[in-house]
């Protein structure tokens, strides 16, 4: 009972925060819609690679085009979850512990890692997952075949457990800066390492390939779902990779319980 | 001429006060350098495109030579000037810098150019390995070659920070000037031989691609250092860099004159 309040009032909290980031962000119009435009023009520009890369092979490290375009698809949707959802509202607590305001938020009534995630949204970012989910059916449309609802399903839920991963990352990074308070530069190198997760990791080398599963997971990011979706995964690396998703995300959550008992406040 | 005086009688002091902020912000600045990272993986990437045949004239060899070529111009002429100028402008703090006897763009180029000696002697191992993997360094023991190649490295050097600067002072006007600055480097990415060289793109965007500023900044220095470059059209294409150095230099003047009188009329 007190369990199913407390999910309602931290939906409800969701609901809030989202709504104040909406206003916030709608205030500004132009910047809405200059920010659709770069969007769809970056998507462009996202897809360019692979268009030059498929223009003079049929194939690249055992992957197609149309099934490359796949990862591509979902490379640009955990993407755009991440610049929309995921770092503004992060990349806010660099800023709290830098100016102490961090206390503020320590004392309402709510989880601290809750408020501090779901603080800021970028809105205009909907155009790029729009986008990303039009590549995705364009992709298969390509393919000739649909996936099918068991492989579907399996493809969200690893979606879902990347978006989580993505999500685990970031806190771990923000829990550095409690230690050390200079973190921008982390968050683009973050970034730059993302980036190779638009190709499927067939392509890198051996020793690269375990770097980007057991380090960073990127496998997990686009590769597994993409590979869920095409029915090329094994049940049992299905089953891994949602295990280590969520070992990973309950790892996070222990770093950030942590370093928040590490916190001392700006007020000494 | 006092301008100028002021200049040269502050220069070596300037050049000192950037050389000292690297050494003491070395963790800092070994970051930034990971995060040019872009070129590894593409370098990866192309290898595994090349594995069983040439593309174009580019065999495996020819795509190592390019891409530690391509890391080694971006790291020299790389810029973060945009994101001091927009610090700068939307906190206010341009206001401090216009005081100063010195114009704040020749202070930020001043910071920038003290940060080279830095660059080089990390950028110097990657040049050894280039040339021991392999890639041609005959053709730079002639001087006027040599000469071609240090003109199209400054050439480059000024097109990023011209370009940023440019950018950069729309922030006087515009919220988001970071993300029309992250639409040009998308576009650059593809448009300048970072991504690839801009001869495999495909026939109808090739002689856009030769024409516009993005090329001058990367592909031109890359092609020249790893001997790629046909010796014919040398001359010519250097000239139309510096063509576009001054076409960007007069449109950073006149926009940061607008950018001055919008600045005073809103009491700065």
């Amino acid at each position: 009972m007190a369990a199913d309040s407390r999910s309602r009032r931290y939906a409800r909290l969701l609901g809030v925060q989202v709504r104040i980031s909406l206003t916030s962000a709608m205030q500004y119009r132009a910047e809405f819609l200059l920010g659709s435009l770069i969007a769809l023009s970056m998507l462009a520009v996202t897809v360019m690679p692979m268009v030059v890369v498929f223009g003079r092979r049929a194939m690249l490290a055992g992957w197609s085009a149309p099934e490359a375009l796949v990862v591509v698809g979902l490379f640009a949707l955990l993407k755009a979850i991440l610049d929309g959802a995921v770092s503004p509202s992060l990349i806010a607590v660099v800023e709290h512990v830098r100016n102490g305001t961090l206390d503020f938020l320590l004392l309402k009534p709510a989880d601290a890692q809750f408020l501090v995630s779901t603080a800021r949204f970028e809105p205009w970012r909907v155009v790029d997952l729009l986008g990303s989910l039009g590549l995705l059916v364009f992709a298969f449309a390509r393919l000739g075949r649909w996936p099918s609802p068991g492989q579907l399903a399996t493809g969200a839920a690893l979606l879902a457990v990347a978006v989580l991963v993505l999500y685990s990352l970031w806190v771990l990074v923000i829990c550095v800066s409690f230690w050390s308070v200079k973190v921008d530069n982390l968050s683009y190198l973050f970034n730059s390492i993302f980036d190779f997760a638009r190709w499927p990791i067939s392509v890198f080398p051996v020793p690269v390939r375990l770097l980007f599963t057991f380090v960073f997971p990127l496998f997990l990011m686009t590769t597994s779902p993409a590979m869920a979706l095409l029915g090329r995964l094994g049940p049992a690396t299905a089953a891994g990779a949602l295990g280590g998703g969520l070992a990973f995300a309950a790892l996070a959550r222990f770093a950030w319980t942590r370093a928040l008992g590490h916190y001392t406040s700006a007020s000494s | 001429m006092t301008a100028l005086r002021h200049l040269l009688r502050a220069a070596p002091t300037l050049l000192g006060i950037g050389l000292a902020e690297v050494v003491a912000y070395r963790a800092e600045f070994f970051i930034w350098i990971l995060t040019t990272n872009l070129p590894l993986v593409n370098l990866v990437l192309w290898r595994a495109v090349a594995a069983d045949g040439p593309v174009g004239r580019f065999g495996q060899p020819e795509f190592t030579a390019y891409f530690l070529g391509a890391l080694v111009v971006r790291l020299i002429t790389g810029s973060w000037v945009i994101w001091q100028l927009n610090f700068d402008i939307r906190n206010g703090t341009l206001a401090a810098r216009l005081l100063r006897p010195m114009h704040p763009l020749l202070a930020y180029a001043a910071q920038h150019l003290a940060a080279i000696p830095m660059r080089i002697l990390v950028v110097s191992p990657i040049v050894a390995i280039l040339f021991a993997t392999g890639g041609e360094a005959a053709h730079l023991s002639d001087p006027s070659t040599l000469a071609a190649f240090l003109l199209s490295l400054a050439g480059g050097w000024l097109l990023v920070f011209l370009a940023m600067v440019l950018i950069g002072t729309l922030a006087i006007w515009v919220e988001s000037a970071l993300s029309l600055y992250e639409m040009w480097f998308a576009i650059h990415v593809v448009l300048s031989g970072y991504l690839f060289p801009i001869e495999l793109l495909p026939a109808a965007v090739r002689p856009v691609a030769q024409v516009l500023p993005f090329w001058f900044t990367l592909g031109l220095p890359v092609e020249i250092l790893v001997g790629l470059h046909d010796r014919a059209s040398l001359w010519q294409d250097i000239a139309r860099q510096w063509l576009w150095v001054a076409a960007f230099w007069t449109a950073a003047a006149l926009l940061w004159r607008a950018g001055q009188r919008r600045l005073v009329a809103y009491g700065g």
